[in-house]
C-alpha cells in the first residue's frame, strides 16, 4: 500500500515543476510591459522604468528570476501584486472561501440531484422516467454555464423578483469577515435576514456551476449501476427474497459507487474552472474573478500564483481520488 | 424440375454496417440533421441571411421578435441595441463556431495523433516525457488554460482557436496512445515488422487505421467543446471581437441589456445549447455504432 502511494507521490513532483514552469514562461511571453501597465496612460520615464525593473526583479536573466520564484514557492512566498502590493498568497486567502463555499454549493447541489437521478433511471431503465433523465442530463452537460446562468437571471432575478441579481449578500449588511464563509458568517453575526439573504444569494451560482457536474454524476451512475444490477451476485440476491429496494441500496449501490466517487473527485477541476465564468456573471469575489482580472491587468505574480495554487489543488484532489481508489479496489493497487 | 438457387445475402460493407446502427440511434439522428442544417446555414449564410450581419437600422433599436407586440417580420428574432438582426447575426456566428470547430478539432487531431503514436510506439523516455506533458496539462482547468494561453498571443479568433486545440491534445494523445499499445501487442503488427517494415509505415499505415474509431467519436466530441469553449472566450472577450458576430461575444454585448430585452440574450445561447448538444448526441450514436463491444 505505501508502495503504491510513494509511486503514485513520485509522479506528482515532475507535473508540479512543469507547471512552475509553465505558469513562469506563460506569464512572460505575454506581450506588453507590466510597468507601463500599472503606469497606465501617463506612461514612465526611462529611469524611472529602470528603477521600478530593478525593484521587481525584472532586470534579472530569466532563469535567476525563475529559480527565485521556485524558491519563493517553496517557502510559501508566491510574491506581491503589482497592483495592490498584497502578497499573493493572502490575497488567494481572502478570497478562496468564497471559492469553496460557491464549489460546495454548487458539488451538494450536483451529488443530491445527480445521484438519485441516476440511480432511479437504471432501476427504472427504459421508463419515460429514464428517458427524461437522460435527455436532461445531456443538454446540462452540453450547457453553456455563462449562458444559463444569464437564463436564470432573466427568469428568477429579473422576471419572478426571487433571488437577487449578483454579489453574496445584501448591501444592507455588513458583515466581519471572521471565517471568509458568508453562510457561517451571518450567523455569527447575528443580523436578523443576514442569513437568508446569504442563502438567496448563493442559490443561482450553485445551481449554475453545479449543472456539469450534476449531468456527469446522474450519467455516470446510471452506467454503473446497470452494470452492476446485472451481475450475478445480484440476482442471487433477488432470488434470496430479499427486498427490491434493500438490493438496489446495499447491495448494488456500495459497488456501483465506486466509479461515480472518481468521478466525483473529478469535477473538482470542472468546479474551479465553471467558476471563472460563474463568478464573473454573478459578480462574485471569488479567486475566478481575480485571475481573470489580474490577466487583463498584467499582474504577473497573481497569475503566476493563482494558476499554481489552482493546478496544485486539482493534482493534490487527483492525488487523493486515485489513492482513495487503490485502497477501495485492491486491482488497481497491484497493476503496474 | 427447377432448382432454387438460394442466394446468402451480400455481406454488409463496413460503412453500411455502420450506418445499420447509426441510424437505429433517433437522438444520434436528430443531432447529425441538425448538424447539417447548421453547416448549410453557415455555407449559405450570405443567402440564407436575410440581413448583413452588421447593418445597423437605425429605426429598429432593440425591437422585440417578430411574434411579440412591437415585432416586425423583417426581424424574426429581434434586434440588439444598435439594430442588427439577431437572426442574420446568429447565420453568420454559424460560420465562425464551425471553421473554429473545425480548425481546433483537426488541429488538434493532428498534433495529438502524432505524439500519441510515437509515444505508444516508442514507449521509454520519449513515452515518459511526453505523458508528463500531457498530465501537467491537463491537471490545468481548460479553460484557465486557454485563457493564458489567448492573453499571450492576443484575443483573436485565430488565436482562441489555436489555444483551445492545444488545450484538447490530452485526450487525443491518451486515447492514440492507449489504441496504440493494445494494437502493438498484436500478431499483425509483428509480423509486419518481421518483414521489414520502418516504424513510419508500422505506425501510419499498419497502426493507425486500427485506431480511428475511438478517435472519430473523440473529435465529434471535441467539436462540442470547441464550440463551448469558443463561445466561453468570446464571452469573456478574449475570443472574436466586436462588431464580429460569434456566439459568445455576442451574449457578452447583451449582458447590459438582460433586464430590458431578453431576446438578445436568449436566442444566441439557445444556439449554443442546441449546436453542442447535436454534437454530444453524434458523438454517443458513433460510438455505439463503432464500438464492437455494445453491438449484439
Amino acid at each position: 500500500m505505501f508502495q503504491f502511494i510513494f509511486r503514485r507521490l513520485s509522479l506528482v513532483i515532475p507535473t508540479f515543476i512543469g507547471i512552475t514552469l509553465l505558469t513562469f514562461t506563460l506569464i512572460r511571453l505575454i506581450p506588453g510591459d507590466p510597468i507601463e501597465v500599472m503606469a497606465g496612460e501617463r506612461g514612465v520615464s526611462a529611469e524611472r522604468h529602470a528603477e521600478l525593473s530593478a525593484q521587481l526583479g525584472f532586470d534579472q536573466p530569466l532563469y535567476v528570476q525563475y529559480f527565485n520564484y521556485v524558491s519563493g514557492v517553496l517557502q510559501g512566498d508566491l510574491g506581491n501584486s503589482l497592483v495592490t502590493k498584497e502578497p499573493v498568497l493572502s490575497e488567494f486567502l481572502t478570497l478562496f472561501p468564497a471559492t469553496i463555499e460557491l464549489a460546495f454549493c454548487a458539488a451538494m447541489f450536483a451529488i443530491f440531484i445527480g445521484l438519485p437521478a441516476g440511480i432511479i433511471a437504471a432501476v427504472k431503465r427504459g421508463t419515460l422516467f429514464d428517458h427524461s433523465v437522460m435527455t436532461f442530463s445531456l443538454t446540462g452537460y452540453s450547457m453553456p454555464i455563462f449562458w444559463w446562468a444569464l437564463l436564470l437571471m432573466l427568469i428568477f432575478s429579473v422576471n419572478l423578483g426571487w433571488t437577487p441579481v449578483s454579489g453574496r449578500i445584501d448591501v444592507v449588511y455588513w458583515i466581519d469577515d471572521v471565517t471568509g464563509f458568508m453562510l457561517i458568517d451571518s450567523i455569527l453575526s447575528g443580523e436578523e435576514g443576514a442569513l437568508s439573504s446569504a442563502i438567496s444569494h448563493l442559490i443561482l451560482p450553485s445551481i449554475v456551476l453545479g449543472t456539469i457536474p450534476m449531468a456527469v454524476i446522474a450519467r455516470m451512475t446510471r452506467s454503473s449501476m446497470l452494470e452492476v444490477l446485472s451481475e450475478d451476485y445480484i440476482r442471487t440476491a433477488r432470488a434470496k427474497g430479499i427486498a427490491p429496494w434493500r438490493v438496489i441500496i446495499i447491495h448494488a449501490l456500495r459497488n456501483a459507487l465506486i466509479p461515480v466517487i472518481t468521478v466525483i473527485g473529478l469535477q473538482v477541476g470542472i468546479l474551479l474552472s465553471g467558476a471563472i465564468l460563474t463568478e464573473t456573471v454573478f459578480a462574485w469575489p471569488g479567486i475566478g474573478k481575480w485571475l481573470i482580472e489580474s490577466i487583463g491587468r498584467r499582474d504577473y505574480p497573481v497569475v503566476q500564483g493563482g494558476i499554481l495554487i489552482v493546478a496544485s489543488i486539482i493534482i493534490v484532489v487527483n492525488l487523493l481520488v486515485d489513492v482513495a481508489y487503490g485502497i477501495v479496489n485492491p486491482r488497481i493497487r497491484h497493476s503496474r | 424440375m427447377t432448382t432454387e438457387t438460394l442466394q446468402a445475402p451480400a455481406p454488409r460493407t463496413p460503412l453500411q454496417e455502420f450506418w445499420h446502427y447509426f441510424k437505429g440511434n433517433k437522438g444520434a439522428v436528430t443531432g447529425l440533421v441538425f448538424i447539417l442544417i447548421v453547416c448549410f446555414m453557415a455555407l449559405f449564410a450570405d443567402i440564407v441571411a436575410p440581413h448583413s450581419p452588421s447593418d445597423q437600422a437605425r429605426d429598429a433599436l432593440l425591437l422585440p421578435p417578430a411574434w411579440m407586440d412591437g415585432g416586425n417580420w423583417a426581424y424574426f428574432l429581434g434586434t440588439d441595441d444598435v439594430g442588427r438582426d439577431i437572426l442574420s447575426r446568429i447565420i453568420h456566428g454559424a460560420r465562425l463556431s464551425l471553421s473554429v470547430g473545425l480548425v481546433a478539432v483537426t488541429a488538434s487531431l493532428m498534433m495529438g495523433i502524432l505524439m500519441g503514436l510515437v509515444a505508444g510506439y516508442c514507449k521509454g523516455v520519449v513515452d515518459t516525457i511526453i505523458m508528463r506533458i500531457v498530465d501537467i496539462m491537463l491537471a490545468m482547468p481548460s479553460l484557465l488554460l486557454a485563457i493564458a494561453i489567448v492573453a499571450i498571443l492576443g484575443p483573436s479568433i485565430v488565436n482562441a482557436a489555436l489555444a483551445i486545440s492545444i488545450v484538447s491534445l490530452p485526450h487525443y494523445v491518451r486515447l492514440t496512445r492507449a489504441a496504440t499499445m493494445a494494437e502493438m501487442s498484436r500478431d499483425y503488427v509483428t509480423s509486419s515488422r518481421v518483414i521489414g517494415a520502418s516504424p513510419l509505415r508500422l505506425m501510419f499505415v499498419c497502426i493507425l487505421p486500427n485506431c480511428v474509431a475511438p478517435l472519430i467519436v473523440q473529435a465529434t466530441l471535441g467539436f462540442s467543446t470547441a464550440i463551448l469553449d469558443m463561445a466561453a472566450l468570446g464571452f469573456l472577450g478574449l475570443g472574436a471581437q466586436p462588431p464580429t458576430p460569434e456566439w459568445g461575444s455576442m451574449l457578452a454585448d447583451a449582458l447590459q441589456f438582460v433586464q430590458r430585452a431578453w431576446w438578445v440574450v436568449t436566442f444566441p445561447g439557445l444556439m449554443i445549447l442546441l449546436t453542442v448538444l447535436a454534437f454530444n448526441l453524434m458523438g454517443d450514436g458513433l460510438r455505439d455504432a463503432l464500438d464492437p463491444k455494445l453491438k449484439q
